[in-house]
């Protein structure tokens, strides 16, 4: 089977962030971002204060260090274009560690570490504790319009599909003594990305047709789950 | 004769594209049948399923569904009436768990609460899957979402079910677990393949599409074993497989 089992993010456990309502987890997590970013960034001591309300959650929650600290590498290239920010800024010089950089450069650079990895931190701890059929339950007592609700409850469904799809491309690439890794293949994977992308609308439109025939009109029905919640 | 559950008459469909897929085809199944569509890749197999629910709008002939037309006024009955069950079960499965993707369609009719419930297990046990209801669909072998597929049909209570390669992708166990099931069910079956060897143990009727016409209609164990008619159509048999060997073949049970 190409389908991977339970989404990637998502930790399993039972406490108290795990069992929290994920509509009040939502509201938490926007709320935290946006007094984040507002936070002005000559107040850094506060941005410590928010790093302990973090590990305290995480804490809490039972999620693993570890856990976090491996999925916190999606910031990589975020933090690089951020390190660049001090050598490639204006303004008066000051020297680190034998470098001349932009002192405005500097502040901006951390800034946005500070900010980002928060942002990021905070995320993971929500998908971590949250499952995300739940979430989207929670978007939907939060009013978000329903087709957008629909359309992530698909995106969640058909991903490990999708990316099931492209494993199989890539075996297939790779068996054929194309290393996809390789600059000098990057044309033909972009090719395969291509007809990925075709594969899937594709799939869209069978999907479609398979709702139509079961007659969908444009909302999908709300089935109450059962109280007892299966073995995921 | 009573009312026929499919009726199609004359029924011709070109693309937008301009490609012409069937000219004018005619195909009865009554009450209680179980008929094989049988023909090559191409042959319009599947444009004239989509055809049976109203995806697909003629363009010349008609569509009757127990002597109910198929046209934009009846859409939501006759997508009741007609269950398919589509080849990729990666399609047809798109909620969070099994219960909730059985639920989808009588939940469209307006059904909710225990009689949905009802329904739902119901639908499942008849097809061996009610212990699955609470697991997500991605999690089942691909002949477990096959039956789910099914099962997500079956609950709608459909006149005829419709089956787009039942059998392709199955392991050989899975595959007469779904014989099994589909033998068991009470229901008209129009089954869309290219097994023939799964046509001739289900199916006592088949029917022959080529190039968007219906060529041939009768018995299975007749046109399987007529080797002209299968030549002229690009119908092959497994190497090695022989309907005349099976024993009582010629009479077996519809």
């Amino acid at each position: 089977m190409g389908a991977g089992h339970g989404h990637r993010l998502h930790y399993h456990g039972h406490s108290v962030v795990h069992r929290a309502p994920a509509h009040l987890k939502l509201v938490a997590l926007v709320t935290f971002m946006l007094v984040v970013v507002a936070t002005p960034r000559e107040w850094y001591p506060l941005y410590g204060a928010y790093l302990m309300i973090l590990v305290a959650v995480v804490a809490l929650s039972g999620v693993p260090a570890g856990y976090l600290a491996k999925r916190m590498l999606i910031e990589t290239p975020f933090v690089l274009f951020a390190i660049a920010v001090p050598f490639i800024a204006e303004g008066p010089r000051v020297e680190v560690l034998g470098l001349s950089v932009s002192e405005p450069g500097l502040w901006a650079a951390g800034a946005l570490i500070a900010k980002g990895t928060l942002g990021v931190l905070a995320s993971l701890t929500l998908a971590a504790t949250t499952d995300p059929q739940d979430a989207l339950t929670g978007l939907r007592r939060l009013r978000m319009p329903d087709l957008i609700v629909q359309i992530m409850g698909f995106m969640l469904r058909y991903l490990d599909v999708v990316t099931a799809e492209l494993g199989r491309m890539i075996t297939a690439m790779k068996s054929r003594g194309c290393d996809p890794r390789s600059p000098r293949h990057w044309p033909v994977l972009a090719r395969s990305l291509g007809s990925l992308f075709i594969r899937s609308y594709e799939r869209g439109e069978r999907v479609h047709l398979a709702m139509l025939a079961r007659g969908y009109d444009g909302t999908l029905p709300s089935v109450s789950p059962p109280e007892k919640v299966g073995a995921r | 004769m009573a009312v026929p559950v499919l009726e199609v008459r004359g029924l011709a469909h070109a693309y937008p594209d301009g490609h012409q897929a069937l000219f004018g085809v005619d195909l009865h199944v009554h009450d209680g049948e179980r008929v094989a569509l049988l023909g090559p890749n191409g042959a319009g197999k599947t444009t004239l399923v989509l055809h049976l629910n109203g995806i697909l709008t003629p363009g010349a002939g008609t569509v009757a569904v127990s002597g109910m037309p198929v046209d934009k006024a009846n859409l939501k009955e006759i997508r009741r009436r007609v269950g398919i069950v589509f080849q990729d079960p990666d399609d047809q499965l798109f909620m969070a768990t099994v219960r909730q993707d059985v639920a989808f369609g009588p939940a469209n009719q307006g059904l909710r609460g225990a009689e949905l419930d009802r329904r739902v297990i119901e639908a499942l046990e008849q097809v061996g899957m009610a212990e699955y209801a609470d697991r997500p669909p991605h999690h089942l072998s691909y002949g477990q979402r096959r039956r789910v597929a099914v099962a997500t049909v079956l609950v709608m209570e459909p006149e005829i079910l419709v089956l787009d390669e039942p059998s392709s992708n199955l392991d050989p166990a899975s595959r007469r677990e779904l014989a099994d099931i589909l033998r068991s069910l009470d229901v008209t079956v129009l089954m869309v393949t290219h097994d023939l060897p799964y046509a001739l143990e289900l199916c006592p009727r088949s029917v022959v599409l080529h190039d968007g016409q219906v060529v041939a209609d009768g018995a299975t164990y007749d046109l399987l074993t007529d080797p002209e008619l299968m030549r002229r159509h690009r119908l092959e048999l497994p190497f090695g497989f022989d309907p005349a060997s099976i024993p009582g073949i010629g009479s077996l049970p519809a």
